[in-house]
């Protein structure tokens, strides 16, 4: 009998439609703007094609390099927020009664449902200064006040002032951990979810309390799940543009705002290519780090 | 019998509905080297797992070292597993798995190596120290697994299904090391298994369960001759079954009404009920060419097939009635030619004594 991997012809067949879309619709425009980030502006905003760095010594430039920085700290934060958050989560789900784990990952997959925009713009219902957030801590405050009115002292507080909760970093940060937030978790509900479970049993038996054995054997051995939910919602939130374009304000630009820019209003399409493929480079570096690391690896866990 | 090291008192454990364990209650000596044993479903497992701590029974008790062991987490009990898996952590060296258990509990480091290096020589694993597990082969895990556990110095090893991961002749070898180790260390071990040699060949004890529930406590040679039921002598070891009816007692000898033999005296002390089980194990069943003598348990029939083993051939006869009897003819004689062949007209015997009447 012909081992069924060996029919090249039915392989060729099957990846074609994939294969043309990825060719025609990425690789092709990837490498379209590749080419342009090392061309030029012409004087009415056209693409002038041609070979220089210019482009990428701009990208350095310190005002430039100060956003790409601030871009790497929410991006940063956000992972490990992310990360902070979702472990417990992932666990959770992955030790919840098999009935329940389903109705747990849809809800974890749930806000993917709403439009991302929508996700994004109902931070500001939250956030602005008349915003639930805000309301919600002045009808607290208003409580406090009239109880400690009513045990004799009145004002203590003063009046409420609403914090201001948009158009800064934080806000750019908060709204980042909630669209991230399913990329965590799922590659760690992965790992976890296979994790055989007699590493556990055998840790507790030896004598290790519940903690020791969450960070000598669990935490270890989902490093591969680890490594995974790291690298998505880093490089995805390096690159984010609506949460900082609408929540950020002046304080929380990052360098998809900085490049939507070069190719909207500054109309100079080469240096947005420059800063755009910076972000590839820094992908593919950290990527490659990662496969160096997991092939020296001993351990086999492919981390 | 020396003093009970685990003691286990009417216990019994529910998932949901099903009753994996059923009132079970059994007394394990300092010591002992016990085998539950019992086919996949029978609870065995479930039961080494509450003594782990892994488990809660659902009502009765578990007394360890004269400890009652309610409330106590498994990693605040004096035992220790080896499991089935081996569960050896694959991100730890092997001198980091060995003192695993040690380390977690704040032993001293200077310490820690030396129980590491003496557990590494018990299970004669010495230069493997720096190996990762994936690259020990499966025989070297589980001997990582059982230092591991050993290092801990247990009132009580639990082992489940210890050897159903290795083939064949290492199996054989670990279960005379299994032996040879529990020697050396003097501890009690209970080993969980569904393979009747294995706790034939290393248990001093064997404890048989079915369906929740203990069938049999005895020693090997104890359940093999004297099984106490139906289940006990068919799962341990094969038996020829033949259903028959009593018709009385006489001088301490029960009378009974066998199928394809008819009227037959065995001895028998006891009650029997009207219809019991007689049953014969196969390499006590002896052929014949010439009718054999008066007062044994005869049977007149074809030989309808035989599997040839090497060390012996089992025979499998035929009457004219359908029954078959199988007799395990040793190959003692260096000859290709067995002493019968298929088709031949034979007589299969055995002696009254070796006669098993099983009422339950």
């Amino acid at each position: 009998m012909q081992d069924w991997r060996k029919n090249k012809l039915f392989f060729a067949i099957l990846m074609a439609p994939s294969a043309f879309w990825l060719v025609v619709f990425f690789t092709i425009p990837l490498a379209i703007v590749w080419v342009y980030s090392f061309g030029g502006r012409g004087p009415e905003g056209q693409t002038l094609i041609g070979f220089s760095f210019e482009n990428y010594r701009r990208a350095v430039e310190w005002i430039h390099l100060g956003i790409i920085w601030k871009s790497i700290v929410i991006a940063s934060i956000t992972t490990a927020a992310c990360l902070l958050l979702g472990f417990p989560l992932a666990l959770a789900i992955a030790f919840a009664p098999s009935r329940l784990k389903n109705v747990l990952l849809l809800l974890v997959i749930l806000p993917f449902w709403t439009n991302l925009l929508i996700r994004t713009y109902s931070w500001i219902a939250v956030l602005r200064e008349r915003g639930f957030l805000n309301f919600g801590l002045e009808w607290l405050w208003d409580r406090a006040d009239l109880l400690f009115t009513f045990v004799g002292m009145p004002d203590l507080f003063g009046e409420f002032q609403p914090l201001r909760l948009l158009y800064n970093l934080p806000a750019v940060v908060i709204a980042l951990i909630h669209v991230h937030l399913p990329f965590m978790v799922l590659p760690l509900y992965a790992t976890l979810e296979k994790l055989d479970r007699s590493y556990l049993e055998a840790s507790l038996d030896l004598g290790a309390s519940q903690w020791r054995t969450l960070s000598s054997v669990t935490v270890p051995l989902a490093m591969p799940g680890i490594a995974t939910g790291v690298l998505l919602t880093f490089i995805l939130s390096l690159g984010s543009f609506l949460a900082p374009d609408l929540l950020g304000g002046t304080e929380g630009l990052m360098i998809g705002n900085l490049i939507a820019h070069q190719f909207g209003p500054s109309r100079d399409w080469a240096f947005g290519s420059a800063l755009s493929f910076l972000i590839m480079y820094a992908t593919f570096i950290v990527l490659w780090i990662r496969s160096t690391v997991a092939s020296r690896s001993q351990t086999g866990l492919g981390i | 019998m020396s003093r009970a090291i685990v003691s286990i008192q009417n216990v019994s454990k529910l998932f949901g509905s099903i009753t994996a364990v059923d009132d079970v209650s059994l007394d394990i000596a300092e010591g002992e080297f016990f085998a539950l044993l019992g086919p996949s479903g029978c609870g065995k497992t479930t039961l080494l797992r509450m003594l782990a701590g892994f488990e809660i029974p659902s009502s009765g008790r578990i007394m360890i070292d004269g400890q009652e062991m309610e409330g106590i987490d498994p990693n605040r009990r004096p035992v220790n597993m080896v499991f089935q898996s081996y569960a050896v952590f694959p991100h730890m060296s092997v001198t980091d798995n060995v003192g695993y258990g040690l380390k977690v509990t704040g032993v001293p480091r200077a310490e820690i190596d030396k129980r590491v290096k003496e557990a590494l020589a018990l299970v004669k694993l010495d230069g493997y120290e720096r190996r990762m597990p994936g690259q020990l082969s499966g025989g070297q895990r589980q001997r990582v697994a059982l230092a591991r556990a050993l290092i801990k110095r247990p009132k009580v090893l639990l082992l489940d299904e210890p050897l159903s991961a290795l083939d064949a002749k290492l199996r054989e070898a670990m279960q005379l090391e299994l032996v040879r180790l529990k020697n050396a260390v003097g501890i009690t071990f209970i080993i969980v298994t569904h393979d009747q040699d294995e706790a034939l060949s290393m248990a001093n004890r064997i404890a048989v369960m079915d369906r929740g529930r203990v069938v049999q406590v005895a020693s090997p040679a104890e359940l093999y001759e004297f099984p106490n039921s139906r289940f006990v002598a068919d799962f341990i070891g094969k038996i020829n079954l033949l259903e028959a009816r009593v018709a009385g007692m006489e001088n301490g000898r029960l009378l009974a009404d066998a199928v394809g033999i008819g009227r037959v005296a065995v001895p028998f002390s006891g009650a029997a009920k009207s219809e019991i089980g007689l049953a014969v194990r196969p390499e006590k069943v002896k052929l014949d060419r010439s009718e054999p003598a008066v007062g044994r348990l005869k049977i007149r029939g074809r030989v309808r097939e035989i599997a040839y083993y090497g060390d012996e051939s089992h025979v499998f006869i035929e009457d004219g009635a359908g029954l078959t009897i199988t007799a395990n003819v040793p190959n003692d004689a260096r000859t290709t030619q067995g002493p019968v062949a298929v088709g031949d007209e034979v007589w299969v015997s055995w002696a009254p004594a070796d006669t098993l009447v099983l009422t339950e």
